[in-house]
């Protein structure tokens, strides 16, 4: 979706500020929503495209107004209530007021170093070839979906080159729907500076995004 | 996003304090019904708080500064060389390392959300997940560079790395002069977070001196 996540290339936010020795976490609601956020994936059972769509998934205004926790928390109570796992009035009085849901599993203290050791490959066994190999041209296509992409909108209708064939990987476009994972190949798709910003841009800057096939198409 | 300097006004206090108290409200429903253990939570803020961090990815750039072999392997396969230290997982299932060179100095960013090498790197910095960061650096990185107070050589390419999929990118910056005959360990010292994600260069060893 065309949303206020999607920032590359806007102007108006100022400069980057660094903080020193900046913690982890800012606050001890930081950490319980991050905590919770992977740990409710379990029950939960979405996957990483579904949060990401849940996290970006709402006016700008208000996603630009939020704190990066913020967001977070914002879509895991979002995802949690969409599912039927908790109620409106439970949030409202911060304790269960009805029978939980059964759900497949849970993330136990035992299994934490494991589950995150393992994480979530994405890359998949295909029988397809690449329709694209390293040094061809390609354009980025103009897509507008109102739903989850990961194809910026500075990239698109720009023309770049395949510098590298990374491999088959699940289609984000496609899981954030529930609709399977649809494996795609991936490439990384470089573009230059100028290409992207226009003649007076800085002529020494290449920026490439990793950009799955159906995003493509070839450049005669 | 707003960064946490903007909440100095009564409004966020209390905006702050309402989110605060929902969190905890959801924690306890969530526990009460069986979803989420306590104790997990506990384990999983301790991993990214004090054990996963960039001292992991610092231990990489120095081996790869110091054993030209395992530079190869890193460069080749960086998931695996990573590995071998034992750093894998969530958020760097798929790693890539990018060389930085007199000719190109690479930067990577997350434009869409904040795409980050956890395994590496530990949790990302608020400036990185930043409305500024992620707007600016991919048309505008010598001006990011200047508000970190770097300037590179005139000569020098700058190559940005958006991380749209699930490839994380860890830069390796050049191995500054002066460090010949450095143990692995001394020289891990002078690798910086932001070194590694190319808003920084490793320190000198004069910097280090100080």
């Amino acid at each position: 979706m065309n949303g206020a996540q999607d920032l590359g290339g806007m102007h108006g936010f100022g400069p980057v500020v660094p903080e020193p020795n900046e913690p982890v976490f800012h606050a001890e609601w930081e950490r319980r929503a991050f905590a919770l956020t992977l740990a409710a994936a379990m029950p939960g059972d979405w996957n990483l495209d579904m949060t990401r769509f849940a996290r970006e998934n709402r006016p700008p205004a208000e996603y630009l107004a939020m704190s990066y926790y913020q967001v977070w928390f914002a879509a895991l109570e979002a995802m949690l209530k969409e599912r039927g796992l908790v109620a409106d009035d439970e949030i409202d009085t911060g304790h269960s007021l009805h029978p939980p849901k059964p759900v497949a599993r849970t993330l136990s203290p035992g299994d934490v170093a494991q589950v995150l050791h393992r994480g979530a490959p994405t890359e998949r066994e295909t029988k397809r070839a690449a329709k694209f190999k390293a040094g061809d041209k390609v354009r980025a296509k103009t897509i507008n979906p109102v739903t989850h992409t990961r194809l910026p909108r500075y990239v698109r209708g720009r023309t770049g080159t395949i510098e590298r064939v990374i491999g088959c990987h699940v289609f984000p476009d496609s899981n954030a729907l529930g609709a399977g994972e649809n494996p795609q190949w991936l490439y990384t798709v470089r573009f230059e500076g100028r290409e992207l910003w226009g003649g007076n841009a800085d002529p020494t800057v290449a920026v490439s995004v990793d950009a799955w096939e159906p995003y493509l198409e070839p450049v005669a | 996003m707003s960064g946490h300097d903007d909440h100095h006004h009564d409004h966020d206090h209390s905006e702050l304090t309402e989110t605060q108290l929902r969190v905890r409200a959801l924690e306890t429903v969530l526990t009460e019904k069986g979803y989420v253990d306590p104790a997990a939570l506990d384990l999983l803020i301790e991993t990214y708080e004090k054990k996963v961090g960039p001292r992991n990815g610092a231990r990489v750039v120095a081996k790869a500064w110091a054993d030209p072999a395992y530079r190869t392997r890193l460069f080749k396969e960086a998931t695996s060389a990573i590995a071998e230290f034992g750093y894998a997982g969530r958020q760097g299932e798929h790693i890539v390392a990018l060389e930085n060179t007199p000719a190109q100095h690479n930067m990577v960013v997350c434009t869409l959300c904040s795409c980050y090498p956890w395994p590496v790197l530990g949790l990302p910095p608020l400036w990185y997940k930043s409305a500024p960061y992620r707007s600016r650096v991919v048309a505008d990185p010598r001006g990011v560079l200047a508000d970190f107070g770097v300037t590179l050589p005139q000569g020098t390419k700058i190559r940005v790395w958006d991380s749209t999929a699930e490839i994380r990118y860890l830069v390796i910056p050049m191995r500054p002069a002066g460090t010949d005959g450095w143990s692995e360990e001394k020289l891990g010292e002078l690798v910086t977070r932001d070194s590694m994600i190319g808003t920084g260069l490793p320190k000198s060893p004069k910097d280090l001196a100080k």
